[in-house]
């Protein structure tokens, strides 16, 4: 065996598993999303018809699907910036030179990030519970009325977006902290010579230097948060009122559950096309900016 | 010992969040030890009145989640055990090794990690029908032996590996594979583990393909499981508690034993431009 043909033979397997499991798929779900492949197809091939862009003109004349669309925003765009702002004043304080037990502390704020979903799902439901449960017994003491989180439209997103800055925060903690431990100490020095406050050092040193890391963090937490999936599978099954279907709560339902497939992979390649075209843009924003 | 404002002010707020964090965690573990009925009052009750094993002896008797428990072991333990032997002989090969078009085949790879796995969602079940695969363990293990994501982050730490070494070995007549076997899995120890911690949690914790591919409650892992009993069963929290423990305490403690390595994997994965 040559050194050539070697590497080959490294190469081969997990290129097969991701050439025929990820690519193939990848396109076989384009080609699929231009037909009308439903319940029928599945048992017999030969009822297959191409349709062109019927799928397509079809989801965008269905009003479940422009609800699930602006419920995944809405998800995105509180759920984003609430999560980093966590993650970020949390990675502070733990850089903060006077924390104690910093180890410990990380640990502890990390630990949500690697449970299962689901089982936190649970967990949440029964603190989001509108008799039992304990958020309201807090906010009574405080004498604010009892919401139904889960079953108020008004409400269950935003009880969504609690548990997901809950579960996830820790992430991008880790990255921001790395971040902040990487800008050099004498930055600060030369600030403080300068009779900089702590405030103004945080605004004309540390943001500065953490630009590149946050631009990169919110990039990939934005695509990430589009996946909205198992939250409202568990906690709320789409409802109340449809306020929590998700663009892949969809397409799990069209697909999986009415077996609509070709309708099913046209909704993942307008969720893929969108996620696509918004990271494209923020990353031509934030080399834009870093050139200005 | 001097206590400055700021440095209360900074511990304080670490408590707090820290508190806040893993309250909900501390109190799962609490709920899953009470009796039946006993979470449907008002306050809330934070400690369980007797505490009982009650809710475990039922989870495994009546609700079948033994069964979810073998599955999600077999499962988690297979696709660790295969993807990091497909990934990390790939990503040595990225590496250390020329062949014609790997530049460019690796940057396709890195392309690639845009694509939401979703995308593939739906040809993949029917590729997997076709194979005989959707409703047995193959149909999760399968699609998983190998990840863009695995091949990078071993490729990156691979590099640092100096050619000298390998030179060596090969000019003492080893062979490739030889070289690899002996070379280079104990050069790349520490990022095999990281590899190996990563990919067990996030097969444990996958939810939405095993929930697709899995249709027979006998094959469920635990997630899946979980949700299916959290549908059917939504007044049972004290159940559903004990539930949750055991899906969560298995990859929390690894996680504890091993975060050296996770949070290594997290920094290296995050480094993707």
């Amino acid at each position: 065996m040559t050194r050539r043909s070697a590497a080959w033979w490294f190469v081969a397997p997990a290129l097969l598993v991701i050439g025929v499991f990820f690519f193939l798929p990848v396109v076989a779900a384009l080609a699929l999303s231009f037909t009308d492949f439903d319940i029928y197809a599945l048992a017999d091939p030969r009822n297959l018809r191409v349709v062109g862009l019927r799928n397509y003109v079809q989801l965008l004349r269905t009003p479940l699907f422009w609800q699930a669309f602006g419920n995944t925003l809405y998800f995105v765009v509180v759920g984003v910036p609430l999560s980093l702002g966590v993650s970020f004043g949390a990675a502070l304080l733990l850089h903060a030179r006077v924390a104690r037990w910093p180890a410990f502390f990380r640990t502890a704020l990390f630990a949500p990030v690697v449970t299962t979903l689901v089982a936190v799902a649970v967990i949440w439901r029964y603190l989001l519970h509108p008799h039992y449960g304990l958020l309201n017994y807090a906010l009574g003491q405080l004498g604010i009325p009892a919401v139904d989180w889960l079953g108020d439209p008004r409400w269950a997103m935003p009880a969504i977006i609690m548990l997901a800055v809950w579960k996830n925060f820790g992430y991008n903690m880790i990255i921001l902290l790395a971040g902040l431990q990487s800008i050099p100490e004498q930055l600060y020095e030369a600030a403080r010579l300068d009779g900089a406050s702590v405030w103004r050092q945080l605004r004309h040193v540390t943001l500065p230097m953490l630009a590149p890391i946050v631009a990169m963090v919110n990039i990939l937490t934005i695509a990430g948060y589009f996946q909205l999936f198992a939250e409202p599978y568990v906690m709320t099954q789409g409802g109340p009122l449809q306020s929590t279907v998700s663009v892949l709560y969809f397409m799990y339902e069209e697909g999986f559950k009415w077996w609509n497939l070709g309708s099913a992979s046209a909704v993942a390649f307008v969720l893929f096309v969108f996620i696509f075209a918004l990271t494209a843009v923020q990353l031509r924003l934030t080399r834009w900016r870093a050139a200005a | 010992m001097t206590r400055s404002l700021p440095a209360v002010v900074v511990n304080a707020l670490l408590l707090a969040v820290a508190a806040a964090t893993l309250f909900p965690l501390v109190w799962m573990l609490s709920v899953s030890l009470m009796s039946a009925g006993e979470t449907s009052a008002f306050p809330p009750p934070l400690l369980p009145w007797q505490p009982t094993f009650a809710n475990y002896r039922e989870l495994f008797a009546r609700a079948g989640m033994g069964r979810s428990l073998v599955n999600s072991v077999i499962l988690t333990t297979a696709v660790t055990a295969v993807s990091l032997v497909f990934n990390v002989a790939a990503g040595y090969a990225f590496a250390k090794l020329a062949f014609a078009g790997r530049d460019r085949l690796f940057r396709v790879l890195l392309a690639a990690l845009v694509i939401p796995s979703q995308v593939a969602m739906v040809p993949l079940f029917l590729l997997l029908k076709h194979l005989g695969l959707v409703n047995t363990y193959g149909g999760v293990i399968v699609p998983a032996m190998a990840s863009i994501f695995g091949i990078f982050v071993v490729r990156q730490y691979a590099l640092s590996i100096p050619d000298a070494l390998l030179e060596a070995a090969r000019i003492d007549g080893a062979s490739e594979v030889r070289v690899f076997v002996s070379v280079i899995v104990p050069a790349l120890g520490p990022i095999i583990v990281t590899l190996a911690v990563f990919t067990a949690l996030g097969a444990w914790n996958d939810f939405m393909w095993p929930l697709i591919v899995l249709g027979d409650t006998d094959l469920y892992t635990l997630p899946v499981a979980l949700a299916s009993l959290s549908r059917e069963h939504v007044q049972d929290t004290e159940l559903m508690m004990a539930g949750a423990v055991l899906t969560i305490l298995p990859v929390l403690l690894v996680f504890v034993v091993l975060q050296r390595y996770y949070m290594q994997g997290l920094m290296l994965g995050s480094v993707k431009e």
